[in-house]
C-alpha cells in the first residue's frame, strides 16, 4: 500500500441528535480529517467534545447526519459490514462477557468476523503469546483483574488482525499499569503499520503516542496538525497550555 | 442476513445463559418445583374436603313431619347425617352455612303413602356449596329409597310383577371429557399455566440479553463486529424464545411425571371421593385432561411464544438499565393474567371477534381443547392472528434494534 493514501478520511463529518430538552444538538459539527497508515492520529479534547460521537461514526454504530468518512477504501454510509470487517474498535466502555473464558471471547468476535475455526486458533495462541494471557486464556471474564480484561479486549480487537484501530480513551478507568499496556500495544500496532486513531483527554497520552493532533471542542475540530506544528502555530511549549487557548480560554474549558 | 452470523451469536447467547443460575432457576427449576406443588395441593385439598365430609357428618334439620313418626325415626338414625329440629331462623343458618340443608316432610306424609296421595319432599340447599351438596345427596338418597320401598309394597298388594313400573330402564353414559362434566376449572388452568409460564421464561433472558448488555457494555462490542443488527437481533431472540419453550417443555414434563407419580394417590383419593359421596361427585374434580388437546394448546402456545420473546426484548431494548426494563416489564405481567380472569367470567367463551383479542384467544381455546373440543374454524383464526401478532412485534424488535437512537440512548 502506497503510504500517503489515507486509511480514514473524514471529509465534514457531522452528528446532529434531537434531545427533548435541549432541542437539536450538533454533536460534531463539519469535522475532516485524515490518518495514514503507520500514523497514530490523536483526537483530543474535553468530556462531551465530541470525541466518542466522531469514532463511533467511524466505526459505523452509528450514522453521520452529514458529511462522509471512508475507513480502509469503505465509506461508513454505504458499506458499513465492509469497514467493520477491517477495523478494531474499543473504547472504556466497550466491556466483556463475563461468563465467557477469555479464549471464547476471542473465538466469538473471530468467528463474528467469519474466521475458520484453524484461523481462530492459531490468531488466539498468537495473540495470547504476544499479550502473555497463557495462565488465564481459560477461565471466565468475572474473575479477571482490570489487566487481564484489557489484554482481552485488546485480543479480542485485534482478532482478525484490522488494518484500522479506533480507539475511544482506552485507558479511562484504568490503573497505571493497565494503561501502560495500552500505551505499549498502541505503539506496536503502529509499528506494524496499522492506522490508529486515538481519542483522550490526557494530554501526556497524546504527547507520548500521537503523531498527529486534532484537538476538538464543542463538536467542532478547532486545531490540526504535528505536535510540533501545533506548538510553532501557538506560540507554547505545553500542550495543556495549547489546548485552552484554542478551546478559547480557561472559562469555556 | 447471514444464518451463520445468526447461528454464532444464538450459540454464544446459549452458552451464556446455560451459565447462569438465574435463567436456569427460571428454566428448570421454576416449572419443576411448581407443577408438582400445584398438583400435589389440589389433590391434598380434595381428598381433605372429602374427608372432614365423612369425619364431620352434615347437620340438617327437619320441617314438619309431627304426623309422620316413622320417617322421621329413620331419617335421624340414617348414617352420615346429623339430624336437628328445625330452628325458626333455618333459612339464615343455611347461608350461615351452620345448617347444610332443611328437609320439610307434607303434612299427613306417611298417611298420603298409604292412601296414594300425592306428596312434595322439599329440600332447601346452598347451591354450590360443597357440604351442602353432600347433605342433600344424603337426604335425596334417603327419599329415593322410601320412594322405591313404598313402590314396590304398592306393586306386591296388587300381585304384579316388579318391572310393572319399570318398563324400561335409562342409562346415561358419558362421552365427554369428565372435567367438562365435573365444570372442572382445574383442566382450564393447566395450559393457562403454560401460558403464564412461556411469559415469565422470557421475562429474565430479554432483560438480560438487551438492557443487561447495553449497561455492562457488551452491546457496543458486539455491534462493533461485522454482524449485522438483523443477525444479532436474531440471534438473541431465537435465545430468548428458546428459553421460553424450554420452560413450557419443562412444565409439561413435570406435569406428566406428577400425574405419573402421583396417579396412585390421586385416584385412590378420587374413588374414595366418589364411594363417599353419592352426589357431590368429588371424583371428576380430579384433573384429567386430554393428551391430544395438549398437543394443541402447545401449538398454540409456540406463535404467543415468539410474541412474547418478541416483545419483552423490544422493551428491554429501550430501557438503560436492567431495572428499567424490570420496571417497564413487571406490569405486562397483569397484560397475561387478565386475560386468565376474563376467560374464567361466565359468558365469556370463544368467539370469532375474541379469536382476534392477542392472549385471551389463547387462553379460552385452551379451555376448549383440553376438554376434547376442537373449534377448527376459530383456532384457524386464533393461531393465525397469533402469527401475525408475533411477525408484527418481531419486525418491530428487529426495527428498533436498527435505530441508533434506541441503541444508544443515554
Amino acid at each position: 500500500m502506497i503510504r500517503t493514501v489515507p486509511m480514514i478520511e473524514a471529509r465534514h463529518l457531522t452528528k446532529v441528535f434531537r434531545d427533548k430538552k435541549r432541542g437539536e444538538v450538533r454533536a460534531v459539527d463539519d469535522v475532516s480529517f485524515t490518518c495514514e497508515p503507520g500514523r497514530i492520529y490523536g483526537l483530543l479534547g474535553a468530556n462531551g467534545a465530541g470525541k466518542t460521537t466522531t469514532l463511533r461514526m467511524l466505526a459505523t454504530l452509528i450514522a453521520p447526519s452529514g458529511g462522509e468518512a471512508v475507513v480502509a477504501g469503505f465509506g461508513v454510509a454505504t458499506h458499513p459490514a465492509e469497514v467493520r470487517a477491517r477495523v478494531g474498535f474499543l473504547a472504556a466502555s466497550t466491556a466483556l462477557y463475563g461468563r465467557l473464558t477469555a479464549r471464547e471471547t476471542i473465538a466469538y468476535f473471530g468467528q463474528l468476523h467469519g474466521l475458520d475455526d484453524a484461523r481462530i486458533a492459531a490468531r488466539t495462541a498468537q495473540l495470547a503469546e504476544e499479550l502473555g494471557m497463557g495462565d488465564f486464556l481459560d477461565r471466565r471474564v468475572d474473575t479477571f483483574s482490570t489487566g487481564m480484561k484489557q489484554k482481552t479486549s485488546i485480543a479480542r480487537t485485534l482478532v482478525q488482525d484490522p488494518d484500522v484501530l479506533i480507539l475511544d480513551e482506552p485507558t479511562l478507568g484504568l490503573d497505571v499499569m493497565a494503561a501502560r499496556g495500552i500505551v505499549r500495544f498502541v505503539r506496536e500496532c503502529r509499528a506494524r503499520g496499522k492506522t490508529v486513531i486515538y481519542s483522550t483527554h490526557i494530554m501526556s497520552e497524546v504527547e507520548k503516542l500521537c503523531d498527529r493532533v486534532g484537538i476538538i471542542h464543542g463538536g467542532r475540530l478547532l486545531a490540526e496538525g504535528t505536535l510540533d506544528e501545533l506548538r510553532e502555530r501557538h506560540g507554547e511549549r505545553d500542550l495543556e497550555e495549547i489546548f485552552v487557548k484554542v478551546a478559547g480560554g480557561e472559562g469555556v474549558v | 442476513m447471514k444464518l451463520r452470523d445468526t447461528l454464532t451469536v444464538y450459540r454464544k447467547e446459549l452458552r451464556d445463559a446455560l451459565r447462569d443460575r438465574r435463567t436456569l432457576v427460571s428454566m428448570f427449576l421454576v416449572p419443576a418445583v411448581i407443577m408438582p406443588a400445584i398438583f400435589f395441593l389440589f389433590g391434598t385439598a380434595t381428598y381433605q374436603v372429602v374427608k372432614s365430609a365423612q369425619a364431620q357428618p352434615p347437620v340438617v334439620a327437619v320441617l314438619g313431619g309431627m304426623d309422620s313418626p316413622a320417617v322421621k325415626a329413620a331419617l335421624e338414625v340414617q348414617p352420615g347425617l346429623v339430624v336437628v329440629p328445625a330452628p325458626d331462623d333455618w333459612r339464615e343458618r343455611i347461608a350461615g352455612k351452620r345448617l347444610r340443608a332443611v328437609v320439610e316432610i307434607p303434612a299427613g306424609f306417611e298417611a298420603s303413602l298409604t292412601e296414594h296421595a300425592p306428596a312434595e319432599v322439599r329440600i332447601y340447599h346452598y347451591e354450590g356449596e360443597f357440604k351442602s351438596g353432600y347433605a342433600v345427596g344424603e337426604l335425596r338418597r334417603f327419599f329415593t329409597e322410601l320412594r322405591e320401598r313404598t313402590l314396590a309394597r304398592r306393586l306386591e298388594e296388587r300381585g304384579l310383577p316388579a318391572g310393572f313400573a319399570r318398563p324400561f330402564d335409562i342409562r346415561t353414559e358419558n362421552v365427554a371429557p369428565p372435567e367438562k362434566v365435573g365444570g372442572n376449572s382445574f383442566g382450564g388452568f393447566i395450559p393457562y399455566l403454560l401460558i403464564l409460564l412461556s411469559f415469565t421464561g422470557v421475562i429474565y433472558p430479554a432483560i438480560d440479553l438487551m438492557a443487561g448488555e447495553k449497561e455492562r457494555g457488551t452491546l457496543e462490542t458486539l455491534l462493533s463486529s461485522p454482524a449485522s443488527r438483523l443477525d444479532i437481533v436474531l440471534g438473541k431472540f431465537l435465545l430468548v424464545l428458546t428459553v421460553s419453550l424450554t420452560t413450557v417443555a419443562c412444565s409439561l414434563l413435570s406435569m406428566t411425571v406428577s400425574l405419573v407419580v402421583g396417579g396412585i394417590a390421586m385416584i385412590g383419593s378420587g374413588r374414595m371421593a366418589e364411594q363417599l359421596s353419592g352426589a357431590a361427585k368429588a371424583g371428576s374434580a380430579l384433573p384429567s385432561l386430554d393428551p391430544l388437546g395438549l398437543v394443541g394448546v402447545v401449538v398454540l402456545v409456540l406463535p404467543l411464544a415468539v410474541l412474547f420473546a418478541a416483545v419483552a426484548l423490544t422493551i428491554s431494548l429501550f430501557a438503560r438499565t436492567q431495572k428499567e426494563a424490570q420496571t417497564y416489564l413487571a406490569p405486562l405481567v397483569a397484560v397475561v393474567i387478565l386475560p386468565a380472569i376474563a376467560g374464567v367470567l361466565p359468558g365469556v367463551e370463544l368467539d370469532s371477534t375474541l379469536a382476534l383479542v392477542p392472549v385471551l384467544n389463547v387462553t379460552l381455546a385452551c379451555k376448549e381443547l383440553v376438554s376434547g373440543v376442537w373449534p377448527w374454524g376459530q383456532l384457524a383464526l386464533i393461531f393465525g392472528s397469533t402469527c401475525v401478532y408475533a411477525g408484527a412485534a418481531l419486525a418491530w424488535c428487529v426495527r428498533m434494534f436498527g435505530r441508533e437512537s434506541v441503541l444508544f440512548r443515554s
